[in-house]
Order: C-alpha cells, then structure tokens, then sequence
C-alpha cells in the first residue's frame, strides 16, 4: 500500500505525516508469559502515552504524546503476539514494542511491521498495480479512453478526507495562493472541533484543496469574530493566478476612494 | 470517552457566511480536465515486494511521463 502523488500532489505529502496510521505488528517476547498478563498490559498502552523519537529520527528527541486510538490483540502464539495498532502519527511501533517488554518486564521487540493504512488510505481499497496504471494510461495516451485514468488515479483532494478544513471566499483564493495567512472575512465555512495549532486544509466553495495551513483559532473563536487571521498559510497547492487577483482589485478600490 | 481515529471522527461544518463560487473559475475536483486531474492526482500503488519505494516513484515518473512525483512515506516506525 503506497500512495504516490503526481506533479503539483506532490505538495500534499506533508499531509501523509500528519494522517493517523494503522499498523499490523509482531512482538516478540523475551519469556513465556501468561495470556492475561499479555492482555492486561496491551490494555495499558491504549490512549495517551509518551514516547520520545529514536535516534534515526528526522524530529526533534523530545519526549511526547501520541494516542493509540486502539491496539487489538489478533494472535498470541508462544512468545510472538501479533496484533494491530490504529495509532497517531508519528508513534513509533518498534519503541510500542519495547515498552510492552518493559511493562511486562521480561522485555521484547518488535519482529514485523506492516502498515495497512495511512489516513484515507487503506489497503482495502482496491489498490492498483503497476499493470493497470500503465494500462489506464496507454488507453489514454492512444487516444481511446481517460475513463481508466480517471477512475484509478484520484484527486489530491481525496488525501485530505481526514483532515478539518476551512471552506474559503472566491476573493481570498488567490491571496491564499501567494502565501498570505487566512484573514476571518474570508472564511465561509468551516469543521467543527478546530483548536488553536490544528493542521487543516483550506479548500475553496468547489471543494479544490487551496492550501495547508494551521489553525490559530479554535472553530468557535472563528465564526464569533470579524477580525482576525483565522489561520497560518503553511503549504500552497493551487497555483497562484487560479483565481484571479480580486484582492488585489479590492485594495487598489479601497486605496482609490480614499485618495478622493 | 473513547478515543476515536481520524477516520472514525464525524465533524460537523459550521456556516460563518453566504457565499457563491463563479463556476467559470477553477474546477470541480472530479471534473477537472485530464491533464489536470493527472497534475492533481493520487494514487494507492499496490507496491510490488521486491522494489524499494523510491524506485517505484522512479518507475511512475517514467511511465506516466511525470516531471515530479513523490510516494506517501513508507514505514516511518
């Protein structure tokens, strides 16, 4: 299951970091342990734990939190207990299994991982081969068919199913697009549930992905206030001259009047 | 309370204001013309055992004719 993204997609991959992950892992345990001293501890480590990165990691070394939204036990079979972890980004299994050692306090570590999800995508999902892609392709390519094409490869926006968004006015698109911060009054609509930091996805009223951003308001703060930037502009997807200037137009009218 | 993953979380939108969108300007996602929807576009590979990932991404690039593609991480534990 490996998503890949094309050409100006490519921007959204950040977002692939930020998506919560579901893994299907193998402990092995350094002992003969009792199947309930197993499940107990498994039942310790859902919810809120700290962890903080391995060496090899590309993020700061600092102990954090990360949520286990759930850890089910599908297997144990001797020392190996196989099992599936939906868990937050950014949590690193092989530490999950070291510290389940630990816990029981006969040590383990992890022996296989394998990652059956990444935020909306999943390994049920008709994944597609190489042989279809290349097929979908050359039926378009000779003229016959984009229909394949269409159906397999998906819009970047599909990417963000998961993530809150802010629902963006025709007249804020383009500012958006040259980098500027979300200012309240362009704001239409948004999720419920955004809070001060919450990595979002700015979109405009047609439901095209406009840019990553992150929020420095909660949902509430931002509909209650006119005034404000609602929210910080980190990555910019949609190519600048989409939408046309209509902020640039607003702020020359506005300078014009007052210069009557 | 129970913790729920993103994929499981319902979230209601809020209306802040009344808007229209010009339909002559940008495009509806899965109305984009084909050039497009490939520049915009996704895919869930089912990744062959032998090849590392980079080399995949490589394969696609050519294949497809892309100038630029990228693969959603692989196992980052």
């Amino acid at each position: 299951m490996l998503p890949v993204a094309f050409e100006d997609a490519t921007k959204a991959i950040q977002a692939f970091l930020l998506s919560g992950k579901t893994y299907v892992c193998v402990v092995q345990l350094h002992d003969d342990v009792a199947e309930q001293t197993i499940r107990d501890t498994f039942a310790e480590f859902s919810g809120e734990i700290f962890q903080r990165p391995p060496l090899r990691a590309s993020v700061k070394r600092i102990v954090r939190r990360r949520t286990i939204y759930a850890l089910e036990i599908l297997e144990i079979e001797g020392r190996s207990v196989l099992f599936r972890a939906d868990c937050q980004a950014g949590t690193y299994m092989r530490k999950i299994c070291s510290d389940i050692g630990e816990a029981i306090g006969r040590g383990a570590h992890m022996s296989e991982l394998r990652r059956t999800r990444a935020g909306p995508f999943d390994e049920d999902r008709n994944l597609c081969s190489m042989y279809d892609l290349l097929e979908a392709y050359d039926d378009w390519k000779s003229g016959r068919d984009e229909e394949g094409l269409r159906k397999i490869v998906r819009p970047v926006e599909e990417a963000f199913k998961f993530i809150p968004k802010i629902y963006i006015r025709d007249s804020a698109v383009d500012a958006i697009c040259h980098g500027a911060d979300l200012a309240i009054p362009g704001v239409v609509k948004l999720d419920e549930g955004i809070m001060n930091k919450t990595p979002l996805v700015l979109m405009s009223l047609k439901g095209e992905a406009v840019a990553l951003a992150k929020a420095l308001m909660p949902t509430e703060q931002i509909v209650e206030q006119n005034h404000g930037i609602a929210a910080k502009t980190v990555r910019v997807i949609m190519p600048e001259g989409t939408y046309p200037r209509l902020w640039k137009e607003a702020h020359d009218r506005r300078d014009a009047m007052s210069s009557v | 309370m129970k913790l729920l993953p993103p994929w499981e979380m319902e979230r209601e939108t809020v209306s802040k204001a009344k808007a229209e969108t010009d339909a002559t300007i940008g495009y509806d996602p899965y109305r984009r013309p084909i050039d497009f929807h490939i520049r915009f576009g996704v895919v869930n590979l089912d990744k062959p055992p032998g090849p590392s990932s980079h080399e995949v991404v490589a394969w696609v690039k050519r294949m497809l004719e892309l100038q630029h593609a990228g693969h959603g991480g692989t196992l980052d534990a």
